[in-house]
């Protein structure tokens, strides 16, 4: 799941200086979840736009946010409203945003800022435990990442800022290389406990990452040649 | 040149000190610590960007301390630098005449004063140590030949007061097997709970060559102390000190934790509990030939 937050309302309005007529977007999949661009979120913010003195011409909730076929599909289908549009707001991540930017050529505006990858501890408690480094290394460390859950990412154990089990930059966070050794000491890996690990290759993707053939035996990536 | 490393291989009780380059172009008082100490000790580390705040680079005044007649200790993050940065750095490092190299992980950019920094953080202070010790045998990191090696006595540090303590352990065992000559400690002050990490520490360097140093950072005052206590992970400053610190009047705080310090030295050279130590005086400079003075170390001023 892809969290966000909602951007402050002033920021968006800023940004949406000199546009009058609005579309928002919201999606139905993860900023649906998170609740910062699904339909309660999309009316709140037509209603807040309105409020000040904008024209919102069409509101929709994209099936899923990021289909750009989809997101195509439905500004195609809304044509006369959409194209009415000074700009289009867009309540969700990034990506859902490039998605409306490939939909359109009208100005593009951001509602939300993307945070990270997270998995959903319970309702609204959200926890990045990967971040799509390319090559998953975990099996040798408990099946939890130190690349995403050690603040600086490190390969070979804790560093000094350990602290009563927390991470030296957030003391309500568990310091991930604490919870490795206790994970591996539960399964009785000590050869994962004492092996060296080299560092990551940071370019096994080359950003931004790309998929171009896709079949049921092979996923290449845009890189590979 | 080499007198830190020389220090270490005579089986004498090595002792370093540790100069904070300044914020900003104005060197004086760098200068004259550095010239204060660069005869009294073994070492004298150059600390890189400190708590992840901005300071001169340790590489320019580590080669200063070279071109004094010091022995620079030059102490490596990989927060600020790729493997392309570390190792074009340890090359110049080299051509500076800097043999002791300190690799660490480096504090996070958020606890300093850039907190928007991206921290690097590719190498990992393992492989910092494993990258000196290549480039040592004459190739770099990729494996690609190098046009004359270096020649580094690598080192690392440990935190012996870390909570958990087993983790960090096992880091240290990582850093010893990669090839770590020696070892600074983060500041001890609880020497019976000092005296059992060596304990465990020499189980893990048996049948090495590994030298230890203790760090001890000089209490200059209750209220740092026990700031030090609540607010620094891995420092662990004991009851009994608090109370020694906290029974003079503020004014002679900074004396007490000078003779904490040397006592500490004392204790921890007399009982062979470690190879030596480093000394932490962060900013009071001024104060260390003296610690080393009250420790015995060195003679005292007019004696000899």
């Amino acid at each position: 799941m892809i969290i966000s937050k909602k951007k402050p309302f002033e920021e968006i309005l800023e940004d949406l200086e000199g546009d009058d007529k609005i579309v928002i977007l919201g999606c139905g999949e993860c900023a649906t979840a998170t609740r910062t661009g699904g339909e309660p979120e999309v009316a709140e913010m037509k209603a807040a736009l309105e409020a000040a003195g904008k024209e919102v011409v069409f509101t929709e909730v994209v099936h899923t946010g990021c289909h750009e076929l989809d997101v195509k599909r439905i500004l195609r289908l809304n044509k006369e409203k959409v194209d009415q549009a000074d700009a289009f707001l867009v309540l969700s991540c990034g990506a859902g945003t490039q998605a409306a930017r490939a939909a359109t050529d009208k100005h593009v505006v951001p509602g939300c800022d993307p945070l990270f990858l997270g998995n959903i501890q319970r309702s609204m408690d959200f926890l990045e435990k990967c971040s799509h480094c390319g090559a998953c290394v975990i099996d040798d460390y408990g099946a939890i990442c130190p690349i995403t859950r050690c603040a600086k990412g490190l390969v070979n154990g804790p560093c000094g800022g350990t602290s009563h089990g927390k991470c030296e930059i957030d003391p309500e966070m568990d310091c991930a290389w604490v919870l490795i050794h206790e994970q591996l000491k539960k399964e009785g890996r000590e050869d994962k406990r004492t092996m060296i690990h080299g560092p990551k290759d940071w370019n096994v993707i080359r950003r931004p990452g790309a998929v171009v053939e896709r079949g049921p035996d092979k996923l290449k990536m845009g890189s590979e040649k | 040149m080499g007198a830190y490393r020389n220090a270490c291989n005579s089986g004498k009780f090595v002792v370093s000190g540790e100069i904070g380059p300044p914020k900003g172009t104005n060197v004086q008082t760098m200068l004259h610590h550095i010239d204060l100490l660069k005869d009294k000790v073994d070492g004298l580390n150059v600390t890189d960007n400190q708590s992840a705040v901005m300071r001169m680079g340790s590489l320019a005044v580590s080669g200063e301390i070279v071109r004094r007649g010091g022995d620079p200790v030059f102490q490596t993050t990989c927060r600020d630098r790729n493997r392309l940065g570390l190792q074009s750095d340890l090359l110049s490092a080299a051509f500076m005449g800097i043999t002791n190299v300190l690799c660490l992980t480096g504090d996070h950019p958020v606890v300093g004063d850039h907190k928007q920094a991206k921290g690097v953080f590719d190498f990992d202070s393992i492989h910092l140590i494993q990258c000196c010790k290549k480039m040592n045998e004459g190739h770099d990191w990729a494996g690609n030949e190098l046009d004359g090696a270096t020649d580094f006595f690598v080192g690392a540090v440990v935190t012996p007061e870390s909570d958990p303590l087993e983790p960090q352990m096992y880091k240290f065992a990582r850093k010893v097997e990669a090839g770590t000559d020696f070892f600074q400690t983060q500041a001890v002050y609880d020497m019976d709970n000092f005296q059992r990490f060596m304990d465990k520490a020499r189980e893990i360097t048996a049948g090495t060559n590994v030298k230890i140093m203790a760090g001890l950072v000089v209490l200059t005052g209750l209220g740092m102390a026990k700031y030090m206590n609540r607010s620094v992970p891995g420092i662990f400053v004991p009851d009994a000190l608090l109370e020694e610190m906290g029974g003079v009047p503020k004014e002679e705080q900074l004396r007490k934790g000078m003779e904490i310090a040397a006592r500490h030295i004392r204790f921890l050279r007399d009982n062979k509990v470690c190879d030596g130590v480093h000394i932490m005086a962060i900013g009071k400079e001024e104060i260390v030939p003296e610690i080393l003075e009250m420790a015995g170390i060195i003679p005292c001023r007019g004696a000899a």
